[in-house]
Protein backbone atom coordinates (compact mmCIF):
# COMPACT_ATOMS: atom_id res chain seq x y z
CA UNK A 1 0.00 0.00 0.00
CA UNK A 2 1.42 3.37 -1.02
CA UNK A 3 2.04 5.82 1.79
CA UNK A 4 -0.10 8.93 2.12
CA UNK A 5 2.66 10.76 3.90
CA UNK A 6 6.38 10.12 4.34
CA UNK A 7 8.20 11.49 7.36
CA UNK A 8 11.82 12.01 6.34
CA UNK A 9 14.00 12.19 9.43
CA UNK A 10 17.54 11.66 10.61
CA UNK A 11 16.89 11.68 14.35
CA UNK A 12 13.68 10.60 16.04
CA UNK A 13 12.57 13.29 18.45
CA UNK A 14 9.24 13.82 20.18
CA UNK A 15 8.03 15.69 17.08
CA UNK A 16 8.60 12.79 14.69
CA UNK A 17 7.06 10.22 17.04
CA UNK A 18 4.02 12.41 17.54
CA UNK A 19 3.49 12.65 13.77
CA UNK A 20 3.54 8.86 13.53
CA UNK A 21 1.10 8.55 16.45
CA UNK A 22 -1.23 11.14 14.94
CA UNK A 23 -1.17 9.24 11.66
CA UNK A 24 -2.16 6.02 13.40
CA UNK A 25 -5.06 7.74 15.17
CA UNK A 26 -6.30 9.28 11.93
CA UNK A 27 -5.78 6.11 9.88
CA UNK A 28 -3.27 7.85 7.64
CA UNK A 29 -0.68 5.57 6.07
CA UNK A 30 2.64 6.99 7.28
CA UNK A 31 6.02 5.87 5.98
CA UNK A 32 9.03 6.68 8.17
CA UNK A 33 12.32 7.03 6.27
CA UNK A 34 15.66 7.54 7.94
CA UNK A 35 17.47 9.91 5.59
CA UNK A 36 20.83 8.51 6.73
CA UNK A 37 19.90 5.25 5.01
CA UNK A 38 18.53 6.85 1.86
CA UNK A 39 20.22 6.68 -1.55
CA UNK A 40 18.29 8.35 -4.35
CA UNK A 41 18.98 7.53 -8.00
CA UNK A 42 18.57 10.98 -9.48
CA UNK A 43 18.00 9.57 -12.97
CA UNK A 44 15.07 7.35 -12.05
CA UNK A 45 11.45 7.89 -11.12
CA UNK A 46 11.37 7.56 -7.34
CA UNK A 47 9.40 5.12 -5.26
CA UNK A 48 6.06 6.15 -3.85
CA UNK A 49 6.34 8.70 -1.08
CA UNK A 50 3.00 10.49 -0.98
CA UNK A 51 3.67 13.92 0.50
CA UNK A 52 7.01 14.15 2.26
CA UNK A 53 7.18 16.05 5.52
CA UNK A 54 10.83 17.04 5.80
CA UNK A 55 12.05 16.63 9.40
CA UNK A 56 15.82 16.19 9.07
CA UNK A 57 17.62 18.02 11.84
CA UNK A 58 20.82 18.31 9.80
CA UNK A 59 20.56 21.45 7.68
CA UNK A 60 22.63 20.09 4.79
CA UNK A 61 20.89 16.71 4.77
CA UNK A 62 17.55 18.48 4.92
CA UNK A 63 18.33 20.84 2.05
CA UNK A 64 19.88 18.29 -0.27
CA UNK A 65 17.30 15.56 0.26
CA UNK A 66 14.57 18.13 -0.41
CA UNK A 67 16.32 19.25 -3.59
CA UNK A 68 16.62 15.67 -4.82
CA UNK A 69 13.06 14.61 -4.01
CA UNK A 70 11.48 17.81 -5.26
CA UNK A 71 13.52 17.56 -8.46
CA UNK A 72 12.20 14.03 -8.94
CA UNK A 73 8.64 15.34 -8.71
CA UNK A 74 7.84 14.57 -5.08
CA UNK A 75 5.90 17.13 -3.05
CA UNK A 76 8.00 18.09 -0.03
CA UNK A 77 6.91 20.24 2.91
CA UNK A 78 8.62 22.64 3.09
CA UNK A 79 9.84 23.14 -0.46
CA UNK A 80 13.46 23.67 -1.48
CA UNK A 81 13.07 27.45 -1.73
CA UNK A 82 11.87 27.59 1.87
CA UNK A 83 14.85 25.53 2.98
CA UNK A 84 17.21 27.89 1.18
CA UNK A 85 15.51 31.13 2.20
CA UNK A 86 14.56 30.32 5.80
CA UNK A 87 17.83 28.49 6.39
CA UNK A 88 19.80 31.70 5.96
CA UNK A 89 19.22 34.73 8.17
CA UNK A 90 20.44 37.20 5.55
CA UNK A 91 18.23 35.72 2.81
CA UNK A 92 15.27 35.76 5.21
CA UNK A 93 15.99 39.35 6.23
CA UNK A 94 15.97 40.59 2.63
CA UNK A 95 12.71 38.77 1.87
CA UNK A 96 11.03 40.06 5.03
CA UNK A 97 11.98 43.59 4.00
CA UNK A 98 10.65 42.97 0.48
CA UNK A 99 7.35 41.70 1.87
CA UNK A 100 7.17 44.65 4.30
CA UNK A 101 7.42 42.51 7.43
CA UNK A 102 8.99 44.47 10.32
CA UNK A 103 12.34 42.91 11.22
CA UNK A 104 15.37 44.08 13.22
CA UNK A 105 17.83 46.29 11.33
CA UNK A 106 20.91 44.45 10.16
CA UNK A 107 24.22 44.95 8.38
CA UNK A 108 26.35 42.41 6.57
CA UNK A 109 30.12 42.80 6.38
CA UNK A 110 32.47 40.60 4.41
CA UNK A 111 35.68 40.92 6.39
CA UNK A 112 36.81 41.57 9.94
CA UNK A 113 37.91 45.12 9.11
CA UNK A 114 34.66 45.96 7.35
CA UNK A 115 32.64 44.56 10.28
CA UNK A 116 34.63 46.53 12.86
CA UNK A 117 34.31 49.69 10.77
CA UNK A 118 30.52 49.24 10.52
CA UNK A 119 30.30 48.68 14.28
CA UNK A 120 32.38 51.78 14.96
CA UNK A 121 30.06 53.83 12.76
CA UNK A 122 26.77 52.38 14.03
CA UNK A 123 27.69 51.83 17.67
CA UNK A 124 27.26 49.04 20.20
CA UNK A 125 25.68 46.77 21.33
CA UNK A 126 25.01 44.58 18.30
CA UNK A 127 24.28 40.90 17.90
CA UNK A 128 26.47 38.85 15.58
CA UNK A 129 24.83 35.79 14.05
CA UNK A 130 26.00 33.14 11.63
CA UNK A 131 23.81 33.46 8.53
CA UNK A 132 23.31 29.68 8.69
CA UNK A 133 22.80 28.11 12.10
CA UNK A 134 20.29 27.29 14.76
CA UNK A 135 19.55 26.82 18.45
CA UNK A 136 21.45 30.01 19.29
CA UNK A 137 24.82 28.53 18.31
CA UNK A 138 27.60 31.07 17.83
CA UNK A 139 25.24 33.99 18.34
CA UNK A 140 27.03 36.59 20.43
CA UNK A 141 26.25 40.00 21.83
CA UNK A 142 28.95 42.53 20.98
CA UNK A 143 28.93 45.05 23.81
CA UNK A 144 32.05 46.95 22.81
CA UNK A 145 35.03 47.06 20.48
CA UNK A 146 37.10 44.64 22.59
CA UNK A 147 34.40 41.99 22.46
CA UNK A 148 33.86 42.54 18.74
CA UNK A 149 37.54 42.23 17.89
CA UNK A 150 37.90 38.98 19.82
CA UNK A 151 34.76 37.31 18.50
CA UNK A 152 35.17 38.40 14.89
CA UNK A 153 38.84 37.42 14.87
CA UNK A 154 37.97 33.92 16.08
CA UNK A 155 35.53 33.61 13.18
CA UNK A 156 38.25 34.46 10.69
CA UNK A 157 39.65 30.98 11.38
CA UNK A 158 36.38 29.13 10.89
CA UNK A 159 34.60 27.74 7.85
CA UNK A 160 33.99 30.57 5.31
CA UNK A 161 30.27 30.90 6.08
CA UNK A 162 31.27 32.28 9.50
CA UNK A 163 33.29 35.01 7.80
CA UNK A 164 30.09 36.56 6.47
CA UNK A 165 29.47 38.81 9.47
CA UNK A 166 25.74 39.36 9.98
CA UNK A 167 25.26 42.13 12.54
CA UNK A 168 21.78 42.69 13.93
CA UNK A 169 20.50 45.48 16.16
CA UNK A 170 20.13 44.45 19.80
CA UNK A 171 16.37 44.75 20.25
CA UNK A 172 15.23 46.14 23.58
CA UNK A 173 12.26 44.02 24.63
CA UNK A 174 10.70 42.10 27.51
CA UNK A 175 12.76 39.04 28.58
CA UNK A 176 11.00 36.78 26.12
CA UNK A 177 10.25 36.22 22.46
CA UNK A 178 7.40 34.50 20.64
CA UNK A 179 7.35 31.32 18.58
CA UNK A 180 4.26 31.06 16.37
CA UNK A 181 3.60 27.77 14.60
CA UNK A 182 2.06 28.33 11.17
CA UNK A 183 0.22 25.55 9.37
CA UNK A 184 -0.80 27.08 6.08
CA UNK A 185 -2.25 30.55 6.58
CA UNK A 186 -3.04 30.10 10.25
CA UNK A 187 -1.14 30.35 13.51
CA UNK A 188 -2.26 27.11 15.14
CA UNK A 189 -0.52 27.94 18.43
CA UNK A 190 2.03 30.35 19.82
CA UNK A 191 4.24 30.43 22.90
CA UNK A 192 6.32 32.94 24.76
CA UNK A 193 9.87 31.70 25.25
CA UNK A 194 10.94 33.27 28.50
CA UNK A 195 14.52 33.46 29.68
CA UNK A 196 16.69 35.50 32.01
CA UNK A 197 19.40 35.21 29.36
CA UNK A 198 19.04 37.50 26.33
CA UNK A 199 18.96 34.37 24.17
CA UNK A 200 15.54 32.78 24.61
CA UNK A 201 16.03 29.53 22.66
CA UNK A 202 14.32 26.53 24.24
CA UNK A 203 17.50 24.59 23.45
CA UNK A 204 19.31 26.94 25.84
CA UNK A 205 16.83 26.58 28.68
CA UNK A 206 14.06 29.04 27.79
CA UNK A 207 10.68 28.37 29.46
CA UNK A 208 7.46 28.15 27.44
CA UNK A 209 4.12 29.78 28.24
CA UNK A 210 1.04 30.12 26.02
CA UNK A 211 0.85 33.31 23.97
CA UNK A 212 -2.45 34.74 22.80
CA UNK A 213 -2.54 35.15 19.04
CA UNK A 214 -3.52 38.62 17.87
CA UNK A 215 -4.73 39.59 14.42
CA UNK A 216 -1.63 41.75 13.95
CA UNK A 217 0.60 38.82 14.82
CA UNK A 218 -1.20 36.45 12.47
CA UNK A 219 -1.12 38.88 9.53
CA UNK A 220 2.59 39.44 10.09
CA UNK A 221 3.29 35.71 10.30
CA UNK A 222 1.34 34.96 7.12
CA UNK A 223 3.45 37.52 5.27
CA UNK A 224 6.64 36.09 6.79
CA UNK A 225 5.65 32.54 5.81
CA UNK A 226 4.81 33.64 2.28
CA UNK A 227 8.07 35.58 2.02
CA UNK A 228 10.02 32.32 2.35
CA UNK A 229 7.40 30.32 0.39
CA UNK A 230 6.70 28.10 3.39
CA UNK A 231 3.84 25.76 4.20
CA UNK A 232 4.53 24.75 7.81
CA UNK A 233 6.97 27.02 9.62
CA UNK A 234 7.79 28.43 13.03
CA UNK A 235 7.94 32.21 13.03
CA UNK A 236 9.98 33.90 15.77
CA UNK A 237 8.97 37.39 16.85
CA UNK A 238 10.19 39.92 19.39
CA UNK A 239 8.21 42.69 21.06
CA UNK A 240 10.50 45.63 20.41
CA UNK A 241 10.10 48.58 22.80
CA UNK A 242 10.53 50.91 19.83
CA UNK A 243 8.98 49.12 16.85
CA UNK A 244 6.38 46.76 18.30
CA UNK A 245 6.33 43.24 16.88
CA UNK A 246 9.28 42.32 14.67
CA UNK A 247 10.01 38.98 12.99
CA UNK A 248 13.59 37.87 13.43
CA UNK A 249 13.52 34.33 12.11
CA UNK A 250 11.45 31.80 10.18
CA UNK A 251 12.15 28.14 10.97
CA UNK A 252 11.92 25.66 8.12
CA UNK A 253 11.75 22.49 10.24
CA UNK A 254 10.16 23.91 13.32
CA UNK A 255 10.15 22.13 16.66
CA UNK A 256 6.79 22.18 18.46
CA UNK A 257 7.05 19.87 21.47
CA UNK A 258 6.81 22.68 24.02
CA UNK A 259 4.09 24.46 22.06
CA UNK A 260 1.92 21.32 22.10
CA UNK A 261 2.67 20.82 25.80
CA UNK A 262 1.65 24.30 26.97
CA UNK A 263 -1.03 25.16 24.39
CA UNK A 264 -2.63 21.70 24.22
CA UNK A 265 -3.09 21.99 20.46
CA UNK A 266 -2.68 18.83 18.39
CA UNK A 267 -0.14 20.30 15.98
CA UNK A 268 0.97 16.93 14.51
CA UNK A 269 -2.62 16.14 13.42
CA UNK A 270 -3.01 19.60 11.92
CA UNK A 271 0.25 19.14 10.00
CA UNK A 272 -0.91 15.81 8.56
CA UNK A 273 -4.33 17.18 7.63
CA UNK A 274 -2.65 20.09 5.86
CA UNK A 275 -0.22 17.79 4.03
CA UNK A 276 -3.05 15.62 2.73
CA UNK A 277 -5.10 18.66 1.73
CA UNK A 278 -2.40 20.24 -0.40
CA UNK A 279 -1.58 16.95 -2.10
CA UNK A 280 -5.08 16.87 -3.60
CA UNK B 1 16.49 -3.81 28.79
CA UNK B 2 19.95 -3.08 27.36
CA UNK B 3 23.30 -2.36 28.94
CA UNK B 4 25.10 0.95 28.66
CA UNK B 5 28.38 0.46 26.79
CA UNK B 6 29.98 3.18 28.87
CA UNK B 7 29.01 2.33 32.45
CA UNK B 8 27.15 -0.99 32.18
CA UNK B 9 23.96 0.47 33.73
CA UNK B 10 20.59 -0.83 32.60
CA UNK B 11 18.89 1.24 29.92
CA UNK B 12 15.20 0.58 29.44
CA UNK B 13 13.87 0.95 25.91
CA UNK B 14 10.31 2.29 25.70
CA UNK B 15 7.73 -0.09 24.26
CA UNK B 16 6.86 2.43 21.53
CA UNK B 17 10.52 3.04 20.60
CA UNK B 18 11.41 3.57 16.96
CA UNK B 19 14.59 2.91 15.05
CA UNK B 20 16.72 6.04 15.07
CA UNK B 21 15.40 7.24 18.42
CA UNK B 22 17.92 8.51 20.94
CA UNK B 23 17.99 7.01 24.44
CA UNK B 24 20.11 8.26 27.29
CA UNK B 25 21.74 6.25 30.04
CA UNK B 26 20.10 7.25 33.34
CA UNK B 27 23.39 6.85 35.21
CA UNK B 28 26.20 8.27 33.06
CA UNK B 29 24.18 10.34 30.57
CA UNK B 30 25.70 8.75 27.45
CA UNK B 31 23.38 8.91 24.44
CA UNK B 32 22.69 6.00 22.13
CA UNK B 33 20.77 5.64 18.90
CA UNK B 34 18.43 2.66 18.57
CA UNK B 35 19.37 0.44 15.66
CA UNK B 36 17.49 -2.64 14.53
CA UNK B 37 19.17 -5.79 15.82
CA UNK B 38 18.46 -9.47 15.42
CA UNK B 39 16.43 -9.43 18.62
CA UNK B 40 14.85 -6.00 19.08
CA UNK B 41 17.09 -2.95 19.21
CA UNK B 42 20.84 -2.59 19.51
CA UNK B 43 22.42 0.50 20.98
CA UNK B 44 24.98 2.42 18.95
CA UNK B 45 26.72 5.59 20.16
CA UNK B 46 24.67 8.58 19.06
CA UNK B 47 26.18 11.42 17.03
CA UNK B 48 26.72 14.40 19.24
CA UNK B 49 24.90 17.51 18.08
CA UNK B 50 26.13 18.25 14.56
CA UNK B 51 27.43 21.64 13.56
CA UNK B 52 24.55 22.03 11.13
CA UNK B 53 21.78 20.69 13.38
CA UNK B 54 18.80 22.87 14.06
CA UNK B 55 15.31 23.75 12.98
Amino acid sequence: MNPDVTILYDTIRWEEKSLLEAGKKKDINIQMIDCKKLALDLEKKPEEYGVVIQRCVSYYRNLHSTAALEGLGVKVINCLNTGVFAGNKLFTHMLLKKFKVPTPDATVAFSKDAALQALETQGYPKVIKPTVGSWGRLISKLNDKDAAEGIIESRENMYPIYQVHYLEEFVKRPPRDIRAIMVGDKIVAAIYRISKHWKTNMALGGVAEPCEVTQEMEEMCIKAKNAVQGDIVGVDLMESDEKGLVVHEVNNTTEYKNTVRVCEVDIPSLMLEYALKIEK
Amino acid sequence: MSKCEECDADISIPSDALEGEIVTCPECGASFELAKGSDGFDLKPAQTVGEDWGQ
